[in-house]
C-alpha cells in the first residue's frame, strides 16, 4: 500500500545522490583502470632469450573468426635463426578494421607468441594504416609492446598480456590446473598458471579482480561484499598493503 | 506627474534632476549585468546539480568547474546559421523570441533585492523600479510572454509547434487562475501592491513572512502554479522532448533560440525571486551589529534565498516525472483553483472578524466537500458508460471507423 509519503521519495533519493561518487569520469584526462582481463590490442612475444615465440604454424590465422589475420612462415636461416626449431612466422599482418578481439588466436596459439595487451585505445586516418604488421606487434628488447605514437597506452595497459586465458580454466583438463604450460617471456619470466574453478587460483599473479569489489561503492548495501562492508572495508584495506609471505 | 512617482519611490521626491536621471540610469544598467550573470550561473547551477544528482560529473571543460560553459554554448549558437522555415509566418516568427525574452527582463525590475541606499543626498532604494501596481506588472508579463511562445509555435508553419503552442495556451490559462488567487492572498494582508510595501511588512522577524502568516497553502499553490507556468519539469508539456521533439522552439536557430534559452532561465531565477519577495520576506534577515557596510546584507540573504528557490527547481526536474496533460489540467482545474479560491475567501473572512473567518471557513470546506462529491461522479459516470459516447478505452478509432465506411456496413449497427 502506498502511503502519501513515498511522494517525497525521488526527493530523498535525488539529494543522497549528491553526496554519492560519480559514476563518469572526465575521459580522456582520467581513464577508469583496465580489466585484468581486457582484450586489446596483439602483441607478439619473444623467448626470455630474445628469440620469437612465432613458428608461422597459422593456427591463429586458421582459427581467427573474422579472417584478419594473415601469416606466412619461412624456414629460420641457418646462421642466424629468428625462433628456435624449423621455421619462423617471416609474415604477421593483423587487420583491425576486422578484429573483434575475441582471442580465439590466443587460444589457438601453440607456443603463447599472440597474446593481448589491454590497449584497446587507437584510431587510424586511412585503411592501410589499420593492418598492423610484424614490425608493429612484435615487443621491444625488453620485452614491453611498442608504444606507436597514434595508440594512447596508460600505465597497466601492457601488464598481464593474455590475463584472460591464465585466468580461465586450463583447457578442459582438471589435471593442468595449476601447472605452468608455457615458456618464460621476455621481460615477464615465466607467467602465472591457468586458474581453474578449484579455489586455488592465484589472482594476484593472473591479476583477477571481482567487479563486486570493484564497484562496491555503487552497490546496495544489501550486495556490497562482507569484507567490504562497514568496519571490515578498513581492515580489508589494511591487510593489502601487508605484504603476504610467500609471494 | 512629480507626485504620483514619489509615492512609491522616494528618489523622485525633489524633481527630476540630471543625478536622478543617472541613478537610475545606473540602476537600470546594474539589474540588467545581474540578470544576465545569473543568468550565467543558473545554467551552470543547474547543470552542474543534475549531474550530481545523476552521479555524473557534469560541465568542466571551460573555466573553473565549468563555469564558462554558458558562454561557450552562447558563443556557439551565435555562430550556427539563421534558419527561417519557407512554411514560417516571418514577421511573427522573427517577433516571438522578444516577446518572451523583454517581459523576463521586466519583470526582474520589480524585485526588491535589498534595502534602501544613501547616495549624495538621495534615497535609492534597491530595486529598478517600484511602481505603483507593482506585482501586476509580474502578472501582466508573464501573460505577455506566453503570447511569446504560442506565436512562436504557431507562426514556426510546423506540427509539433503547433501542438505545443496550444498546449502553452492552455496550460497558461488554467494556471493564472490559481496563481492570481494566491497572490491576492498576499495583497489582502499587505493592503499594497507595490513589491516594497510586501517585503517591508515581512520585515519584523519570521513570524511576519507571507508563508506563515497566511498559512503554507497559498505558498505551495504559488510554487506549483509558478512551476506550471514557467514550463519547467514536471509541468514542462510544452516542451516535452519525447513527444513534440523540441516543443514550440523546434523550427528555431542559432540567436533566436539562446533568446529563448536566455528567457527561459531569466524566468526561473525571476519567479524564484518574486517568491522570496511574496512569501519569505525578500531581503529581510538577521544583521549583525556593525558600523558600516549593513546595506550588504539584506542583499546577501536575498541571493540566499533565491538561491534555495533556484536549487528547489532544479530538484523537481531531477525527482519529478512529467505529468501526462490531462493530469495537469485536473491538478490545475479540480485541485489548485478551487484551493486558492476558498483559501481566498478564508483569508478575507479572517481579516473582517473571527467570526466571518469561521463562517466562510465552514462555507467552503462544505463546498469542497460538495466538489469533491462532483469529481467522483463524474468519474464514476465516464467509466460506466451512461454517457452518450462509448467509455474512453472503447471508442473506436479513426482508422476502424473508414474501414467500416469503406465496407458499407452501417456505422451505428
Amino acid at each position: 500500500m502506498a502511503k502519501w509519503t513515498d511522494f517525497f521519495g525521488g526527493f530523498k533519493l535525488t539529494l543522497r545522490h549528491i553526496g554519492r561518487p560519480t559514476v563518469t569520469n572526465s575521459y580522456p584526462k582520467v581513464k577508469r583502470p583496465k580489466q585484468p582481463r581486457q582484450h586489446g590490442r596483439h602483441v607478439l612475444n619473444r623467448y626470455e632469450d630474445g628469440m620469437e615465440k612465432c613458428i608461422g604454424c597459422e593456427l591463429c590465422a586458421g582459427v581467427c573468426p573474422a579472417n584478419c589475420i594473415n601469416v606466412r612462415g619461412l624456414d629460420n636461416p641457418i646462421d642466424h635463426p629468428v625462433s628456435p626449431g624449423e621455421r619462423y612466422g617471416y609474415t604477421y599482418e593483423i587487420n583491425y578494421l576486422r578484429c573483434i578481439h575475441c582471442d580465439l588466436c590466443v587460444e589457438a596459439c601453440p607456443t603463447q607468441a599472440i597474446t593481448e595487451s589491454k590497449m584497446f585505445e587507437f584510431s587510424f586516418t586511412n585503411r592501410s594504416d589499420a593492418i598492423y604488421t610484424k614490425r608493429e606487434l612484435l615487443v621491444d628488447d625488453q620485452g614491453q609492446p611498442q608504444r606507436l605514437p597514434w595508440e594512447d597506452w596508460r600505465s597497466g595497459e601492457s601488464d598481464m598480456t593474455g590475463g584472460w586465458m591464465r585466468a580461465t580454466s586450463p583447457s578442459g583438463d582438471a589435471s593442468l590446473e595449476g601447472v605452468v604450460q608455457w615458456t618464460g617471456d621476455l621481460g615477464a619470466g615465466i607467467r602465472a598458471s591457468e586458474a581453474g574453478q578449484s579455489g586455488e587460483g592465484n589472482d594476484a599473479a593472473t591479476g583477477s579482480k571481482q567487479i563486486r569489489n570493484v564497484f562496491s561503492r555503487h552497490l546496495n548495501p544489501e550486495d556490497v561484499p562482507e569484507n567490504l562492508r562497514g568496519i571490515n572495508l578498513l581492515v580489508t584495506k589494511v591487510q593489502s598493503l601487508i605484504p603476504k609471505r610467500g609471494n | 506627474m512629480n507626485s504620483f512617482l514619489a509615492s512609491s519611490d522616494p528618489l523622485l521626491n525633489h524633481g527630476v534632476t540630471a543625478v536622478v536621471l543617472l541613478i537610475v540610469a545606473i540602476k537600470v544598467f546594474v539589474g540588467f549585468a545581474v540578470l544576465m550573470a545569473s543568468v550565467i550561473v543558473m545554467i551552470w547551477f543547474e547543470r552542474k546539480a543534475i549531474s550530481d544528482m545523476q552521479s555524473r560529473i557534469g560541465p568542466q571543460k571551460w573555466g573553473p568547474f565549468g563555469l564558462l560553459q554558458t558562454l561557450a554554448d552562447g558563443i556557439k549558437l551565435f555562430f550556427k546559421e539563421d534558419l527561417v522555415p519557407t512554411q514560417a509566418e516571418r514577421f511573427v516568427f522573427k517577433l516571438a523570441p522578444y516577446l518572451v525574452l523583454i517581459p523576463a527582463l521586466i519583470t526582474f525590475s520589480i524585485v526588491p533585492l535589498g534595502g534602501t541606499l544613501t547616495i549624495g543626498g538621495h534615497q535609492v532604494m534597491l530595486q529598478v523600479a517600484n511602481p505603483p501596481i507593482g506585482i501586476l506588472i509580474m502578472l501582466a508579463m508573464s501573460g505577455i510572454s506566453v503570447y511569446g511562445v504560442m506565436l512562436a509555435g504557431w507562426s514556426s508553419g510546423s506540427k509539433y509547434p503547433l501542438i505545443s503552442s496550444i498546449r502553452a495556451s492552455a496550460q497558461m490559462i488554467s494556471y493564472e487562475a490559481a496563481l492570481g488567487m494566491s497572490i491576492v492572498t498576499v495583497v489582502l494582508v499587505t493592503g499594497s501592491l507595490s513589491t516594497h510595501d510586501i517585503v517591508t511588512s515581512q520585515a519584523h522577524g519570521i513570524w511576519h513572512w507571507n508563508l506563515i502568516r497566511l498559512g503554507i497553502v497559498p505558498f505551495v499553490v504559488f510554487l506549483i502554479a509558478i512551476t506550471a507556468e514557467l514550463n519547467r519539469p514536471p509541468f514542462d508539456v510544452v516542451e516535452a522532448e519525447n513527444e513534440l521533439v523540441g516543443g514550440f522552439h523546434t523550427e528555431y536557430s542559432s540567436l533566436r533560440f539562446a533568446l529563448f534559452f536566455l528567457a527561459e532561465f531569466m524566468n526561473t531565477i525571476t519567479m524564484s525571486a518574486i517568491m522570496v519577495t511574496l512569501f519569505f520576506g525578500g531581503p529581510a534577515g538577521w544583521i549583525p551589529p556593525i558600523a558600516h557596510f549593513k546595506w550588504v546584507f539584506p542583499i546577501i540573504w536575498f541571493v540566499a534565498k533565491t538561491t534555495a528557490f533556484a536549487f528547489s527547481y532544479i530538484w523537481f526536474r531531477a525527482a519529478l516525472p512529467r505529468l501526462r496533460y490531462d493530469q495537469l489540467m485536473d491538478l490545475g482545474w479540480k485541485r489548485l483553483i478551487p484551493l486558492s479560491l476558498g483559501w481566498m475567501l478564508i483569508v478575507a473572512g479572517f481579516m473582517v472578524s473571527l467570526s466571518w473567518g469561521l463562517l466562510v471557513a465552514a462555507a467552503v470546506i462544505f463546498s469542497y466537500v460538495v466538489l469533491d462529491r462532483a469529481f467522483r461522479l463524474g468519474e464514476a459516470r465516464g467509466k460506466e458508460g451512461s454517457s452518450i459516447l462509448p467509455s474512453i478505452g472503447e471508442r473506436p478509432l479513426p482508422g476502424y471507423i473508414l474501414r467500416r465506411h469503406t465496407n458499407g456496413d452501417n456505422l451505428n449497427g
